[in-house]
């Protein structure tokens, strides 16, 4: 069973990479860059980098990039649930009070 | 000869279908673990839309150096990680041993730093329950930000200790030379493990010490 080693260059250089951007995440957190409730700009900033981040790991340290078209499917659909999941929630909790309720009838 | 060796299992044709097999059972594995830890961000991201001064004050409370310095230590642990990994792959007996020892060092430390962290908020009563004190208007909603996060880093912390347990287990096998260049699928899986858990970190350390502050 021959299996490509990845380069030891190519380990350091993602490490390097997650290093600069826990750093980058750290520093942006003492600005506060508005952007209405939430300082959504803020938010943002650091999800941005943690996703960033999570797919250095994820394709190179575990490999998928590496790997089969059933692993990325599997791991694709992992994300996919996991999205819908987030997503659909805050769709709901996040767009509350964007319009004004109706009157409840009982009034 | 080597396609039928001891370490491939019956039901296989050979290594190479045994490993793809492991790693998709993994990676099956860890798709349940995301639902399990996403159902906890869903849940932190609905309260904090209720509660966003409370979250901000309690995110406030905690030790920011720590946790940065904790990210960088998992971060270190991921890299020897799959060094420890290369090595197996490579047959580098000696290499693979080195690295699962610095990998469970650093993996020892992180839930050392974590440790000292929770004393620390046991000290300054900021742990859900009748000892919570808290200064200001948001003391009773911080009790809220404070159960998501001993929640969270306690599970999160709970997956370190039995990847710590796993690494042990593979240390022990290495040393004894079970893994070669033709079967290291356990050092592979057990890492795709311990990479998890690091990508689980990655998500919560902003979520915890650097959204909530500037809600």
């Amino acid at each position: 069973m021959t299996h490509p080693t990845v380069p030891l260059r190519r380990y350091v250089g993602i490490f390097a990479a997650l290093i600069l951007l826990t750093g980058l995440t750290v520093v942006i957190a003492f600005f506060d860059l508005g952007g209405g409730r939430l300082h959504a700009l803020n938010a943002i900033a650091a999800i941005t980098i943690a996703v960033t981040k999570a797919l250095l790991v994820v394709l190179y340290f575990m490999h998928v990039r590496y790997s089969s078209r059933l692993t990325w499917i599997f791991v694709g659909a992992g994300v996919f649930w996991f999205v819908i999941m987030i997503v659909l929630t805050l769709a709901d909790y996040l767009s509350r009070g964007w319009f004004p309720t109706p009157g409840s009838w009982s009034s | 000869m080597s396609e039928h060796s001891a370490q491939v299992a019956h039901q296989f044709d050979d290594a190479t279908q045994q490993y793809e097999a492991s790693t998709l059972g993994m990676w099956a594995f860890l798709i349940t673990e995301i639902m399990f830890f996403g159902g906890l961000f869903a849940g932190f991201f609905v309260y904090i839309l209720g509660h966003a001064a409370a979250f901000a004050e309690g995110s406030r409370h905690l030790d920011l150096a720590l946790g940065t310095v904790n990210t960088l230590v998992l971060l270190g642990s991921s890299l020897t990680m799959a060094l420890a990994v290369r090595g197996a792959q490579r047959g580098d007996r000696r290499g693979q041993v080195l690295f699962l020892v610095l990998t469970i060092i650093l993996g020892v430390a992180f839930l050392g730093i974590k440790g000292l962290e929770y004393a620390h908020k046991f000290e300054q009563h900021l742990v859900p329950g009748p000892l919570f004190r808290m200064e200001g208007p948001h003391a009773q909603s911080a009790q809220l930000f404070f159960s998501f996060y001993f929640a969270m880093t306690g599970v999160h912390a709970l997956h370190m200790i039995v990847g710590v347990g796993l690494l042990a287990w593979l240390l022990v096998n290495a040393l004894r030379g079970r893994y070669s260049a033709e079967y290291f699928t356990p050092v592979e899986v057990s890492g795709l493990y311990w990479h998890f858990v690091d990508v689980v970190w990655i998500f919560l350390f902003p979520t915890l010490y650097l959204v909530a502050r500037h809600v």
